[in-house]
C-alpha cells in the first residue's frame, strides 16, 4: 500500500477496527487529516468517537488497522490469539504480514500528537501554572541529576517563560497561581488546551472542547481554536457535539454511527446529507 | 502577574533550620551525653530521612510501597559489612572464619554504597512489581522486604552477612566525637553528624521534588492517564522514584546501623515499615516538613514521653491502675487511631513550612488592602 501519498497529510487512519471482546466499537474506520485543517468527528453518543481518539493516542491498541502520522506508521495491528476467531470486523487478513507497531501514549505525545480529555483531567493538586509547566517536561534535555542540582537553570527558565506565554495566550495569566480545580469550567478547558500546547504538538486532538459551555462561551472557543491553530501552525482534529461550533470552524467533517463512518464532507454537504440526518434524528417510519 | 514567589518565607525557613542545627550543637556540648534528648534526636533524624524517602514514593508519586524496612536492611548490612575493622572481623564472624571480606572502606563511601545497593535491589524488584497498582503493589513490596530479610539471615551467605548473627563493632555515631589523646571527648558531634547527614539527604529529596522530575512525579500521582498523555513515561518515572526512594532508605538504614551500633536482620520487620508509614501519615502525606516533624514527635513519644506509662506510678498513696509494662503501646495505638480518624490529613496536610509562612504573609497583605 502507499505510504504517504499526500505530502500534506498529517494523520491517516486505515481500516481501524477496535473490538472489545465481542463488541465492535469501531468498524473499519478510515480517515485522513491534512496539514492546517480543522477536521471534526461527530456522531451520536456511543458512536466510538472517543475510542477512535484513544486508538490514535495509544491508550488502546486497535484490533486491526494502521495509523499513519506524517506518513509514518505509529500503530499497526492485526487480530491475534483469541481475537483471530472472535474478530467481527472486516479486512482481518489485510495486515497479517505487517510488523506490529505499538507505542505507549507518552511516545506518541513525543511524536507530536497532543490531546485534551472529554472529562477534564487536570492535575488536581497543582496550580494552573504548574499544570502547563508539566507539559514542557517531555522536551527536557536534562536528566534527573542535572535537574536536582539545578544545572538546567537555563532550560528551566525557558520552560517557565514558555509556560507564562502560553497562559497569556489562552487568557489565564491572571489565574496562573490558582489551583487548577478551583477555576471555572470554561477556564479549565482552556487550561487543558494550554497544557497540550506545552508539549509542542503538530496535531491537536480535542475531545469535546465545548462540552458544558453556553452558546457565548462556545463561540469564543471557536475563535480561540482557529486562533491557536494559526498561531502554532497546528492541525486540529476534534470531537464535538455543538453543531454550531462544528459547522463554523471545521474544514471537513466525518460522521460516525455505531462505529462505522456514515458520511464525510464539508459542513454544507454534511448538513444536507440524509444519512446523517437520519442518524441524528431517526428515520420517519411510513 | 506575580509568578515569582516571595523569597521571604524560604529565608525564614532556612534561618529556622540553621537555628535548630546550632541549638543541637550547643545542647550537645552542654548537656550530659546520656540525656534521653540525644537518643530521640539521633533516632528522630534517622527516621526523618526514611520517612521523607517513603513520602517521596507514597506522597509524591502515588506509589503505595511497603518495602522500606527491606531497603533499610540492605543499607544497614552493606554499611556494616564494609566498615567493620579488619582486626575485629575474626570476633564478629566467629562462626564463619572471619568472613570473606577482609578490607574496609571509609564511612562516607560505605554510606553511599549502602544507598546504591538498596537502589539496585529496588531496580530489580521494581521490574516486576511496578506494573502493579495500589494494594497489590503494597503487598508485593511487603513480600519482597520479607524475602530480603530471610535471604540475609540465610547461613549460606554467612561469610558475607554473618547469617542470623549480629554485625557489630563498626563505626557508630559516638565515633564522630572528637577526642583528645587521653580519650576524653573535647567536641561532641555524635548528634550533629546524623543531623547533617539526614539534612543533606532530605535537601536532595526536596530539590528533586521541586525539579522538573518532581513535577512529573506529582503529575503521575494526580492523574496517570493525563500524565502519560503529556508525554511522561510512566514506567521510567516510577522506576526512578522507586530507586531514589530506596537509595535514601538504604542511607537511612546505614544511619540506623550507626545509631543501634549493631545490625541484625530480624529487627527489620514489617512493623518497622508500619512505624515509618505512620510517621508519614501523621505528618501529612505529601509534606516533607510534616514527615520530619512527626518523626521527631513519634520517636519522642515512643522512646521518652510515654515511657512513664510502662512503670508503676503512685500519686500520693494512690496507685494509678493499669500502668504496667506494655501499657505505653496501648496508649500509643489509641493516639494513632485518633489521629487517623479525626486528623486524616496529618499535621501538615500537603503543605510545607514555607507555604504556611507565606500564607500568613498573604493574609496580612490582604488585610492591609
Amino acid at each position: 500500500m502507499s505510504e504517504a501519498v499526500n505530502k500534506n497529510e498529517v494523520l491517516r487512519l486505515e481500516n481501524i477496527t477496535m473490538q472489545f471482546g465481542g463488541v465492535v466499537a469501531i468498524n473499519n474506520l478510515s480517515l485522513e487529516v491534512n496539514q492546517g485543517e480543522i477536521v471534526a468527528l461527530i456522531g451520536p453518543n456511543g458512536a466510538g468517537k472517543t475510542t477512535a481518539f484513544n486508538c490514535i493516542t495509544g491508550v488502546y491498541e486497535p484490533t486491526n488497522g494502521i495509523v499513519y502520522f506524517h506518513g509514518r506508521p505509529i500503530v499497526v495491528n492485526h487480530p491475534q490469539g483469541k481475537m483471530v476467531k472472535q474478530y467481527g470486523g472486516i479486512n482481518g487478513d489485510m495486515y497479517k504480514d505487517r510488523k506490529l507497531v505499538v507505542h505507549t501514549p507518552d511516545r506518541i505525545t513525543h511524536m507530536g500528537i497532543a490531546r485534551t480529555f472529554q472529562n477534564i483531567r487536570l492535575f488536581k493538586s497543582q496550580t494552573a501554572f504548574d499544570n502547563v509547566l508539566i507539559g514542557t517536561h517531555l522536551r527536557k534535555m536534562s536528566n534527573m541529576f542535572t535537574a536536582t542540582f539545578r544545572l538546567n537553570a537555563k532550560e528551566e527558565k525557558a520552560n517557565r517563560e514558555k509556560t507564562a506565554q502560553l497562559l497569556e495566550i489562552v487568557g489565564l495569566a491572571d489565574v496562573a497561581n490558582e489551583l487548577a480545580t478551583s477555576l471555572p469550567y470554561g477556564k479549565q478547558r482552556r487550561l487543558e488546551i494550554a497544557r497540550a500546547l506545552a508539549t509542542d504538538p503538530t496535531l491537536l486532538l480535542l475531545d469535546e472542547p465545548a462540552a458544558g459551555m453556553n452558546p457565548q462561551e462556545t463561540d469564543e472557543l471557536g475563535e480561540f481554536i482557529v486562533d491557536i491553530k494559526n498561531r502554532f501552525n497546528l492541525t486540529v482534529f476534534m470531537i464535538e457535539h455543538h453543531m454550531n461550533l462544528v459547522m463554523d470552524i471545521s474544514d471537513r467533517i466525518y460522521v460516525l454511527d455505531f462505529g462505522k463512518q456514515i458520511a464525510e464532507g464539508t459542513p454544507e454537504e454534511i448538513q444536507k446529507n440524509p444519512v446523517v440526518i437520519a442518524a441524528y434524528l431517526g428515520v420517519e417510519e411510513e | 502577574m506575580n509568578l515569582k514567589r516571595s523569597k521571604k518565607p524560604m529565608i525564614i525557613t532556612l534561618a529556622l533550620v540553621a537555628a535548630v542545627y546550632i541549638a543541637v550543637f550547643i545542647a550537645e556540648q552542654q548537656l550530659p551525653a546520656t540525656s534521653m534528648l540525644f537518643t530521640v534526636l539521633k533516632k528522630g533524624a534517622v527516621y526523618a530521612l526514611v520517612a521523607v524517602s517513603m513520602n517521596l514514593l507514597n506522597g509524591f508519586t502515588g506509589i503505595f510501597s511497603l518495602g522500606q524496612a527491606g531497603f533499610m536492611l540492605v543499607g544497614a548490612y552493606v554499611y556494616g559489612i564494609f566498615t567493620i575493622p579488619v582486626v575485629q572481623r575474626a570476633a564478629v564472624y566467629q562462626y564463619f572464619d572471619g568472613g570473606v571480606i577482609q578490607f574496609t572502606v571509609p564511612i562516607i563511601v560505605a554510606v553511599i554504597m549502602a544507598g546504591l545497593a538498596a537502589a539496585f535491589f529496588a531496580f530489580l524488584i521494581g521490574l516486576p512489581v511496578l506494573r502493579l497498582k495500589s494494594d497489590y503493589l503494597a503487598i508485593a513490596t511487603l513480600g519482597f522486604a520479607e524475602i530480603i530479610r530471610a535471604i540475609f539471615q540465610w547461613n549460606g551467605l554467612g561469610p558475607v552477612t554473618n547469617g542470623s548473627n549480629m554485625l557489630r563493632a563498626f563505626p557508630n555515631f559516638n565515633d564522630f566525637n572528637i577526642k583528645d589523646t587521653q580519650g576524653n571527648v573535647t567536641v561532641y558531634l555524635s548528634t550533629l553528624i546524623p543531623f547533617i547527614m539526614a539534612g543533606v539527604c532530605i535537601l536532595l529529596i526536596v530539590l528533586l521534588i521541586n525539579s522538573s522530575y518532581g513535577r512529573a512525579l506529582k503529575a503521575i500521582r494526580d492523574d496517570e492517564v493525563a500524565a502519560e498523555a503529556m508525554g511522561i513515561n510512566l514506567a521510567h518515572h516510577k522506576r526512578l522514584a522507586f530507586c531514589v526512594s530506596s537509595f535514601f532508605a538504604g542511607v537511612g538504614g546505614a544511619m540506623l546501623a550507626m545509631y543501634q551500633t549493631t545490625v541484625q536482620a530480624k529487627s527489620f520487620t514489617s512493623a518497622m515499615t508500619y512505624e515509618i508509614l505512620l510517621i508519614v501519615v501523621i505528618g501529612g502525606i505529601g509534606s516533607v516538613t510534616g514527615s520530619v516533624f512527626s518523626s521527631f514527635l513519634f520517636v519522642a513519644c515512643s522512646e521518652w514521653w510515654l515511657r512513664f506509662l510502662d512503670e508503676q506510678q503512685t500519686i500520693g498513696d494512690f496507685q494509678v491502675p493499669l500502668l504496667r509494662n506494655g501499657f505505653r503501646l496501648v496508649v500509643f495505638s489509641i493516639i494513632i487511631m485518633i489521629v487517623v480518624l479525626f486528623f486524616r490529613r496529618g499535621i501538615m496536610g500537603d503543605k510545607e513550612l514555607p507555604d504556611l509562612l507565606s500564607r500568613r504573609a498573604g493574609k496580612k497583605g490582604r488585610a492591609v488592602k
